[in-house]
């Protein structure tokens, strides 16, 4: 795709697309709010909103959700042609438009297979039913006997078929989406299960591929924000004469919002540079270091029990022999590779965003309010950005490229530099947890109790309140976005006696956001490495310690295949010193994706440092789509909590973020990667579940076990600095 | 302002650019070679990578001004025509990326690599040489067993990379 594009090409060659299924049904009504390009259904309930058969056998399938990087480009496709019945390379496919794409929610918890390709699945299935009665019906035969095949239908035992598109000719007809229309038995699949390509691929190597980064469009500026030095600064004044030797560059002030724009790019951020501008701040914050403590003082919102089996409290107190521990995750930010970038163009009461967002209809209503505008004469497109793993700064970004261009009448793209992605991006919330369990006779679990410190999301908040607009004064809803970072949170090993007790907290530091496997992560991280704490005082060896209380033959199943991959060998931890290994698991959101990650490791006393040898995990996600895909998000989710247990930290102070670029927030470089062995279940009859999250649970808790294995000491705060692991090493056996 | 010429992707430039212009701003936004991406700004990512004069620079560390008479290979000037460079080839048939953002600063890097440390490159030496280039979707493996591919098939295409050059 050429990276410079005329908005009037861009829009035809989004929004030209014809619907010839199903374009005229008198009683089609759309969604409130949720007008869409001419001739476009956007109604989920439809299967029009999803395909659209074009007459010369062609299909175009409108799909809410959007692919990060992730695969769901070909994943999609693959379950749409194959429930079909028609050649992917007739599939085009197009993401995330608001005016042409139905809203299938957020691309986030790792939905978009299970619920989106689903979705869409269920189109395809209900459109083929009727396909099949149409070509039943030209061909003279029951619908029984025939089949839909390579984009035709055909009778089952052999002879000429009749084309999609030749069927669909000029007819119409509406279907609603058919939640019975029944689907292909997975044994007969030619396409789903298969390691297909991306289509992305080729553009992406050669350097061609249009990200958000690389959209031009007629008459646009470019713009830099220029950031306050702390959060919640007022604006006092500024000096324009400090950019007075830049030419033609013009500055955008609202408020407390301050940007600069230039026809130039490189102008924009000499001027953002040298814009001189006065701001009141105040030590809002609370600081990294003083963090974990305040999150025990409050203020809360509310306790919640979340979880009650039995009497743990009791069983606790009666027990002869318990264990407590505390576990903490810091705040981290997503840190994507590039700087969150859009292009907006705000003029004649109309709005058109290009955006790297993950909820492009989410933030429709978000963007029309702060605009003033209409929600129908508000368009989001997405463009692919950089990886993104949850809500990072891509919306925001998107929000100042809108304020910036109402303001001028012209659209304008803003990019973000890199110090403003590590300060201002929403962040990943700390969590704190404590645990507390006993042994029963028998050897196994007999009691636990989870206690979390987390902070509270704000009941039906909208989206997360957006920087540009809060600067600029405008009204949102305001409150705080986390994703459910409240599962995982107690042992799936049939324990009898189980608390699980949330205390609510009303703030949280900095802003927050959903961040990849929002709360599982350090939920697993605690309850796992507890496991191990609790096997270790049973001398048991941790495999068989889980194998001996775990019902679930699918979890069983993963468990045995990680220790099997690592060659593990039954003993309890400690080990005798060398390489460590340690295990841990996941039930994802106790009803989704099993996994098992066994990892070795070897600990370098005199300096601390963690080296990861291999990691081995077996992973379940049910009837998988494309391997190729999974395998690559699995070893995505493995590599990156690996550096976000080792070495992320977020640090603040009472002003704001400081550590802002990549020394200061190193993450994983390619000497630190440790060899994986991935095992993939295929379970062709079960549902597809998504892969982009679930496996990065059980990482930090195999990683803290392993450590533990090695040498002695059990890390419960991330990350496992060098530092950390020096001075636990200097009080053996008793450190955090 | 002040002039500049140079060889980009074997063709002769010549522009007026602001002193303190970034080469990867000049690539990007002056020639529209927008394959060149930005990451950091500070050059701690490798994301910009290019070759300069033949060998592996961050475009984000270089002032356009100081290319004066360089030949500049982007990302763009690898393939020839259809055909793929191979070490493009073998992050596409080895599906060395995820999100993307990184891999032409990760494929420029990798032909550096071979040119300083031969055709056989085992993963240690890959891994070793590419310290500088991150990738926050963390495709490692993929990547390393892309340029590991791509090493070797580079062999048999000498002229096509000088042709590059
Ligand atoms: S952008 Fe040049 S090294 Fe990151
Ligand atoms: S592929 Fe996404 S940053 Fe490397």
């Amino acid at each position: 795709m050429n990276a410079h594009l005329s908005r009037r090409a861009f829009l035809q060659s989004t929004g030209a697309l014809v619907v010839a299924f199903g374009a005229a049904d008198a009683g089609l009504a759309q969604a409130p709010g949720s007008a869409g390009a001419p001739g476009r259904v956007l109604d989920p309930a439809r299967v029009d909103a999803y395909l659209a058969l074009h007459p010369d056998g062609t299909m175009t399938i409108y799909c809410g959700k959007v692919d990060l990087g992730t695969g769901l480009r070909i994943a999609i496709p693959q379950m749409a042609a194959e429930e079909l019945g028609i050649g992917l390379e007739k599939i085009n496919l197009i993401e995330g438009d608001t005016a042409l794409t139905p809203d299938q929610g957020t691309t986030a918890g790792s939905t978009g297979i299970a619920r989106g390709g689903v979705q869409i699945r269920q189109a395809a299935a209900t459109a083929r039913e009727a396909l099949q009665r149409m070509g039943a019906e030209r061909l003279g035969l029951a619908p029984a006997d025939v089949v839909a095949t390579e984009g035709e239908v055909r009778p089952r035992n052999g002879g000429a078929g009749i084309g999609f598109g030749e069927l669909i000719g000029d007819r119409q007809f509406a279907l609603k989406l058919d939640a019975k229309a029944p689907l292909r038995n997975p044994d007969d699949y030619l396409l789903v299960g298969k390691p297909l390509r991306r289509p992305d691929i080729p553009a992406k190597v050669t350097g061609t591929h249009l990200y958000v980064h690389n959209l031009r469009v007629d008459g646009m500026l470019h713009g830099r924000i220029v950031r306050p030095p702390a959060v919640d600064a007022k604006l006092v004044s500024i000096d324009e004469s400090s950019i007075a030797h830049i030419p033609g560059v013009r500055v955008v002030r609202i408020e407390n919002f301050l940007g600069v724009v230039a026809e130039d790019e490189w102008d924009a951020v000499r001027a953002s540079r040298a814009l001189e501008a006065n701001w009141e701040t105040r030590d809002t914050l609370v600081g990294d270091e003083a963090l974990r403590q305040s999150m025990q003082a409050g203020p809360f919102e509310s306790d919640e029990v979340l979880l009650k089996k039995g009497d743990a409290r009791s069983a606790l107190a009666s027990a002869s022999d318990r264990l407590r521990s505390e576990f903490y995750w810091p705040v981290q930010t997503h840190g994507s590779m590039g700087p969150s970038c859009a292009v907006a163009d705000v003029r004649d009461g109309k709005a058109t965003i290009w955006t790297a967002s993950q909820g492009t209809h989410r933030f429709r209503f978000a963007f029309a309010h702060f605009l003033g505008l209409p929600e129908d004469a508000v368009r989001l497109i997405y463009l692919d950005g950089a990886g993104c793993y949850g809500m990072n700064g891509h919306d925001d970004a998107a929000a100042d490229a809108a304020l910036m261009s109402r303001a001028l009448g012209r659209p304008v793209r803003v990019q973000w530099m890199r110090e403003d992605e590590h300060r201002f991006d929403p962040k990943g919330p700390p969590q704190l947890l404590a645990l507390e369990g006993a042994l029963g006779s028998d050897g196994k679990i007999a009691a636990w109790r989870t206690e979390m410190w987390i902070p509270k999301a704000t009941a039906s908040l909208p989206n997360v309140p957006l920087l540009g607009p809060d600067a600029a004064g405008a009204k949102q809803p305001m409150g705080i976005s986390t994703g459910l970072i409240s599962q995982n949170a107690s042992p799936p090993y049939g324990v009898k006696n189980v608390d699980v007790l949330a205390h609510w907290l009303k703030d949280a530091p900095l802003r927050p956001s959903n961040i990849r496997a929002p709360g599982k992560i350090a939920n697993i991280f605690a309850v796992e490495s507890f496991t191990d704490e609790l096997a270790a005082k049973a001398r048991e060896d941790s495999l068989a310690f889980r194998l001996n209380s775990l019902e679930d033959p699918r979890g069983v199943e993963v468990l045995k295949r990680a220790a099997a991959l690592l060659g593990w060998q039954a003993r309890p931890s400690p080990g005798p010193g060398g390489l460590g290994r340690g295990i841990a698991y996941v039930h994802y959101k106790d009803n989704e994706n099993y996994v098992a990650i066994a990892m070795e490791v070897e600990v370098d006393r005199p300096t601390g440092a963690i080296h990861v040898r291999r990691v081995a995990c077996a992973h379940d996600c049910g009837l998988m789509i494309n391997p190729d895909g999974v395998r690559s998000q699995v070893e995505g989710n493995i590599l990156q909590t690996l550096s976000r247990a080792l070495f992320e930290e977020i640090k603040f102070d009472r002003k704001g973020v400081t550590s802002a670029d990549w020394a200061s927030y190193p993450i994983l470089t390619y000497p630190d990667v440790p060899e994986l062995l991935i095992d993939l279940v295929q379970r062709p009859h079960e549902p597809p579940l998504g892969a982009g999250e679930a496996s990065a649970a059980p990482v930090a808790a195999a990683l803290a076990n392993a450590v533990h294995d090695a040498c002695g000491i059990q890390l419960r705060t991330v990350p496992f600095t060098r530092e950390r692991v020096r001075t636990a090493l200097s009080g053996e056996g008793k450190s955090g | 302002m002040a002039s500049v010429s140079m060889t980009i992707n074997g063709k002769a430039v010549r522009a007026n650019v602001e002193p303190r212009t970034l080469l990867v701003e000049f690539l990007r936004e002056h020639q529209r070679l927008t394959g060149t991406h930005v990451g950091c700004d500070t050059s701690q990512c490798g994301a910009c990578t290019i070759h300069m004069d033949g060998k592996g620079v961050k475009s984000c560390t270089v002032l356009a001004l100081q290319c004066e008479g360089a030949q500049i290979t982007t990302i763009e000037g690898l393939a020839n025509g259809e055909e793929l460079h191979p070490m493009q080839a073998a992050f596409r048939e080895n599906h060395g990326l995820q999100c993307g953002y990184c891999t032409p600063g990760m494929i420029m890097a990798a032909i550096d690599i071979v040119k300083r440390k031969g055709h056989d490159l085992d993963e240690h030496v890959i891994r070793e040489e590419l310290e500088g280039n991150i990738c926050r979707c963390t495709g490692y493996h993929n990547i390393v067993k892309s340029i590991a591919a791509g090493a070797k098939a580079m062999r048999g295409h000498a002229g096509l990379q000088q042709a590059a050059e």
